[in-house]
């Protein structure tokens, strides 16, 4: 059976053109969580965190 | 009702029967490791091919048996049980550790910057290298580094990394020896890399010079601070893990990274300091400052922003500005960071496509950068009076400022054409300074500020008077600093590639060495108002635990009359 996980194959070619566009996929992904209104409140009550100490 | 507790477990403690009382497996398992290592370092400084190895040895061996004696001692002067993690409902914070660090963290300061001052005055007056090896600049100058960068900067992250992830995650810190292993370990290193740097012991590498050997022992201890804080993080009661955390989880995370994939060495004889790294040629320098930058990145930068996250908003009693952008800061700086290191290397063997890479990388890194800077900064609205008054904080925002000057400026010093006139002068040396000495030691003096009260239990500090001189003479420091080595390295980079009309060089290099002496001074001082800053710091925290524990021994007294 031919190996898949090879630093060969994971350093060159298709693979590590993939990178690019996966990573930017999962910044973006991130930006959303982080802009998404329903998250607003979670968000500011952890902003509070540490006043909130004791 | 603190007291109350200490003298429950004591009782409770003596009425037990003595032989309920045993050693933990981390106790027993430790002192015999530690047992273990003496012999084996006894035997290696017997056997050493060179001096500065048995020196080595033999203080690796007087440091596991004095492990062993504390674990030991400790053992016999405890209460049958360990201490508990909460008491009455509170959790009980472990501050031992963080103590250590802390005063460590002003003793490294203050020797670090006493050993820039000699240096910085060494290349003002060459006389003061006294032609002794030990004394020379090229080995005070890792030990200048090393000192500032890994030992003051490291214990200030270490103490207040320890402080934030139990107050922030509400629980005791994960570990009962293990905490005290990582402090008192990471200082072992220190020792032996300082040392070393001194003996002539060195791998030549840009703040990664500590040879195999140190190498080994700092992953063992780097990978128990990982644990510690993860164990800490996992048993938390707070559900939500605070952004401060994330930071110093990147801290610790890409540090012991950076520290494998940089150190790959074979030593010549396991029983000699010289080895050879396993990469070779352009590899070897890619990879050296793929770790150099990223040692700025996520050891200058995201542990010192993870301070900036916690501190900042809990003097000045304002919530951080925009959670969201601190979010978005953090992903944005761990995945652009990576990519910088080339800028390091422009105009050398490195391929010219990997050279725009860490140029355009580090353009990008400004934004985050600035982000970041804006959240600190206007997590003060609506406090903005403090400034006036508290000069803790003041001292903290001023980091912040500092941040944000030393981010522009290092990105526009990144671009190839900006490079080829600063890269290899003094400009160079000025743009870490206005990073090292203005963010990261600001922000260090106003986390220690904080966290000396904090961690002794005291209300406040000795005197804010002294802070306020602290952070002027400091100041004046930096900027006399900064400003002598901006105009001193553009006029050396401008001296460097002058031409006469016949095209040769205009100046030989010793007359572009003669141009810098003026700067060179006002450089040194300026260090020496730094290092005077930070004596009247470490004055100022030495009264802050010593008087005011007179103030707590003298209240009862004062309370009579009332009762």
């Amino acid at each position: 059976m031919k190996a898949i996980l090879t630093l060969d194959n994971l350093t060159s070619g298709l693979v590590t053109t993939i990178w690019t566009p996966v990573f930017v996929a999962i910044f973006l992904a991130i930006i959303a969580y982080a802009l998404w209104p329903r998250n607003k409140a979670a968000f500011d009550e952890a902003a509070q965190l540490p006043l909130r100490e004791e | 009702m603190v007291c109350g507790a200490v003298f429950f477990q004591r009782e409770s403690a003596m009425r037990q029967p003595s032989n309920s009382k045993s050693m933990t497996i981390g106790e027993s398992g430790l002192a015999a490791v530690f047992a273990i290592t003496a012999y084996v370092c006894v035997i290696a400084s017997a056997k050493a091919l060179d001096a500065p190895f048995a020196f080595h040895a033999a203080l690796g061996a007087a440091g596991s048996l004095a492990a062993v004696f504390c674990i030991v001692n400790r053992y016999f002067d405890r209460p049958a049980a360990l201490p508990p993690a909460e008491v009455n409902g509170r959790p009980n914070y472990n501050m031992g550790p963080i103590k250590f660090s802390s005063f460590m963290a002003v003793f490294w300061g203050i020797a670090g910057f006493l050993v820039g001052l000699i240096i910085a005055s060494q290349l003002a007056w060459p006389a003061l290298n006294f032609d002794l090896p030990w004394t020379s600049f090229g080995r005070l100058r890792p030990l200048h580094t090393s000192a500032v960068i890994f030992a003051f900067g490291g214990n200030v992250l270490i103490a207040t990394s320890f402080y934030v992830v139990q107050k922030s995650c509400r629980v005791r810190l994960a570990g009962d020896l293990a905490p005290w292993f990582v402090v008192v370990g990471y200082n072992f290193f220190i020792l032996i890399a300082g040392t070393g740097y001194l003996l002539g012991v060195t791998q030549s590498k840009e703040y990664a010079e500590p040879e195999w050997y140190a190498d080994l022992w700092l992953t063992i201890v780097w990978v128990t601070y990982l644990l510690v804080f993860l164990g800490t993080v996992v048993k938390r009661k707070e559900p939500h893990i605070f952004v401060a955390n994330w930071f110093y989880l990147a801290f610790i995370v890409t540090i012991a990274v950076l520290h494998l994939g940089n150190n790959p060495a074979l030593p010549v004889s396991v029983f000699g300091s010289k080895s050879y790294i396993a990469w070779g040629g352009i590899q070897d320098a890619m990879f050296q400052w793929w770790y150099g930058h990223n040692a700025v990145g996520f050891f200058l930068t995201a542990g010192f922003l993870a301070i900036m996250y916690y501190f900042i908003p809990k003097r000045a009693g304002r919530p951080i500005y925009s959670y969201r952008l601190s979010i978005i800061h953090f992903w944005a700086l761990i995945f652009l960071y990576i990519w910088a290191g080339p800028h390091h290397l422009h105009y050398t063997a490195l391929p010219d496509w990997t050279q725009t890479l860490g140029m355009t990388f580090s353009i990008m890194l400004w934004m985050p950068s600035w982000g970041g800077m804006i959240n600190g900064l206007m997590t003060l609205s609506g406090a903005w009076d403090k400034l006036r008054t508290d000069p803790v904080l003041r001292m903290l925002v001023v980091s912040v400022a500092f941040y944000g000057m030393s981010t522009f400026e290092g990105p526009m010093m990144a671009i190839k054409v900006v490079n080829s006139l600063s890269h290899y002068t003094d400009w160079t040396i000025g743009h870490v300074h206005s990073g090292a000495l203005g963010w990261v030691g600001f922000v260090s003096f106003g986390a220690l500020y904080c966290l000396v009260p904090w961690a002794w239990n005291r209300k406040q500090l000795y005197s804010l008077k002294l802070v306020n001189w602290h952070f002027w003479i400091a100041t004046l420091g930096i900027v006399l600093y900064i400003s002598a080595m901006w105009v001193s390295g553009i006029l050396q980079g401008l001296m460097w590639r002058a031409y006469t009309s016949l095209g040769f060089l205009e100046y030989s290099f010793i007359e572009t060495v003669e141009a810098m002496h003026p700067f060179y001074i006002i450089r040194a001082a300026g260090g020496g108002l730094f290092l005077i800053g930070a004596l009247i710091m470490a004055y100022n925290l030495w009264m802050t635990v010593r008087v005011a524990e007179q103030e707590v021994q003298m209240m009862p007294v004062a309370l009579q009359p009332a009762e």
